[in-house]
């Protein structure tokens, strides 16, 4: 790798340790996939809460604001693990709160802005065609890198404190123009009228190719989708298929024909997804007779457009006895919400608005899920229906309105 | 093992380590699929659902989503749960960063399809400057 004079400065350790150690760590990764020169970056949104970092990520963290060392370029922070509002409610545990806080102080000392959003793309940053940016949440990545054609990898909460660190990445993978053409078709011929059908294009597409530098190419779509609608879409390639990228003909700005998104190439694979497809999804879920008492609008966390619509289906309503319905969002949409009364008649029917969180990293859920006695969770979003399994929930992926239902009555139509 | 050919890895990062292999037929996230208090992977339904990666050489084809993932490496090796290496088919840049961060041995790609010549519970070598895994010796039977 060629390192101009700054960067071998910062190798040498004469930028401080934390630096030194974060170009090492890029220096490393870099290396392992061959590039060949680092790239300057103008933004970076990392992950960093309690939950996933750990005592131990919490020492590395300490050490290097005590360090003194600050990043150079403007970093956010994703959605963490603790609403402090929240915290005795949920009865989550006191001891990791004062820690998630302290945690929070130390970034806000290295100039980490504590923004606490997995969706910067819709109300923080949006990074212009051909940026390089270094961000963190999978559905961020893909969302910067085919809707805006801006250019990042997906950086875990290391690496993006690295970037904020040293201003900069090794040119790897969706940097560089080579990996970013599509590399097989998707026809879509479905209605695709729910957000949840979205995600579950997320899911067929995601589960059969898993990997990284598989770029689907979406064309043959009914209708132009809505910013949540490729929000969906995004958030559950990343998540079924480990994607980092896709292009949608006529939509995304490096996919202005068909043959454009190929850049010249052919297609490996064409596929086409219809409504009996979608409907196939949803077919694949069963409550395994367990009752339906939780209900979660999350992962991502919801636009102020989502929080409409939720203020609209649950309106005059309230949840069922013994369920409970949960909503994240971030503190600028809950913010607005509430100005606009959205809040108030969600939280009239008995929902709960967590702002800040997610809800698959919420601090003790796996001891919420036995004391609560939640076996099933229902949700509208695929990428979420897919990462909680390790928290041993059995998940259900239905349509908006249907989740909404469900909450209010604690049954499935279908 | 003599007269196992070495199966030679695309990429590679980290210590020469020796141990004993657990073979997954299918991808690995340590967000989605692991306990990480005690090492045993938890997904009701995964392939290797019950089994404990600590110390382990983890040989799975695939790594899934998950940013989590850089943090989670480092956090299991503090733990003292974390795999001696992973082997991986087809990798993201996550489970590099993370593994790079925490100090574990990682590879991504192969010559020659390792579940031809690996089970689970055999000895393997994996060497990271030369790009190699080498089967050492079979399992105790």
């Amino acid at each position: 790798m060629r390192l101009n004079a700054e960067e071998k400065k910062m190798l040498r350790g004469d930028l401080g340790r934390a630096v030194q150690e974060a170009l090492q760590l890029q220096f490393e990764v870099g290396k392992f996939f061959g590039a060949k020169r680092f790239v300057p970056v103008s933004n970076v949104h990392m992950m960093g809460d309690i939950e996933v970092m750990g005592d131990a990520g919490k020492s590395f963290l300490e050490r290097a604001a005590q360090s003194g060392a600050k990043c150079r370029q403007p970093t956010t922070t994703n959605a963490r693990c603790i609403d402090f509002a929240h915290v005795a409610r949920l009865q989550q545990d006191p001891d990791e709160a004062r820690k998630e806080k302290e945690l929070i102080a130390c970034l806000r000392r290295m100039d980490v802005i504590t923004a606490d959003t997995c969706i910067n793309y819709q109300t923080l940053y949006q990074p212009h065609l051909g940026e390089h940016v270094a961000w963190g949440d999978t559905g961020t990545v893909i969302y910067a890198n085919s809707v805006f054609g801006a250019r990042s990898n997906f950086e875990a909460g290391p690496a993006a404190l690295a970037a904020g660190l040293t201003g900069r990445v090794p040119a790897y993978g969706f940097h560089l123009d080579e990996h970013r053409r599509g590399t097989f078709q998707v026809n879509l011929k479905a209605d695709l009228d729910d957000l949840a059908d979205w995600g579950a294009i997320g899911k067929i597409v995601g589960s059969g190719h898993q990997d990284y530098y598989a770029v689907p190419v979406f064309s043959g779509f009914k209708r132009v989708p809505t910013a949540d609608e490729l929000k969906q879409l995004g958030a559950a390639l990343a998540s079924y298929g480990s994607m980092g990228m896709f292009h949608m003909v006529g939509v995304t700005p490096e996919a202005p024909t068909l043959k454009a998104a190929f850049g010249g190439r052919k297609p490996k694979e064409v596929m086409t997804i219809s409504n009996r497809d979608i409907e196939k999804v949803y077919a694949g879920y069963d409550k395994q007779n367990n009752p339906l008492n939780l209900v979660v609008f999350s992962g991502p966390q919801q636009s102020l457009f989502e929080m409409k619509t939720l203020a609209a289906l649950l309106k005059g309503r309230k949840v069922a006895k013994g369920s409970q319905l949960f909503i994240t969002t971030s503190n600028g949409v809950k913010s607005a919400a509430k100005e606009l009364g959205y809040l108030q008649d969600i939280e009239q029917s008995g929902a709960m608005v967590l702002e800040g969180v997610c809800f698959y990293i919420l601090q003790n859920l796996p001891q919420m899920r036995v004391r609560e006695g939640w076996s099933n969770l229902v949700t509208n979003s695929a990428k979420l229906a897919n990462i909680i399994g390790a928290h041993k929930f059995n998940t259900i992926l239905r349509r908006t309105a249907e989740c909404v239902d469900i909450a209010c009555t604690g049954r499935d139509v279908r | 093992m003599k007269g196992a050919k070495p199966i030679r890895v695309n990429r590679a990062f980290g210590a020469i380590v020796e141990g004993e292999a657990l073979v997954s037929t299918e991808g690995f996230s340590p967000r989605y699929d692991l306990d990480r208090w005690s090492g045993l992977i938890s997904r009701p339904g995964h392939a290797l659902e019950g089994h404990n990666i600590r110390d382990k050489i983890l040989i799975t084809p695939s790594a899934k989503g998950g940013i989590a993932a850089g943090w989670a490496f480092y956090d299991i090796r503090a733990k003292g749960i974390a795999p001696k290496a992973f082997v991986f088919g087809v990798t993201n840049p996550v489970m590099v960063q993370g593994a790079v961060f925490a100090g574990i041995t990682i590879t991504e790609g192969w010559s020659a399809d390792p579940y031809q010549l690996i089970r689970t519970g055999d000895i393997v070598r994996v060497d990271p400057q030369k790009k190699t895994l080498v089967l050492v010796r079979r399992a105790a039977t």
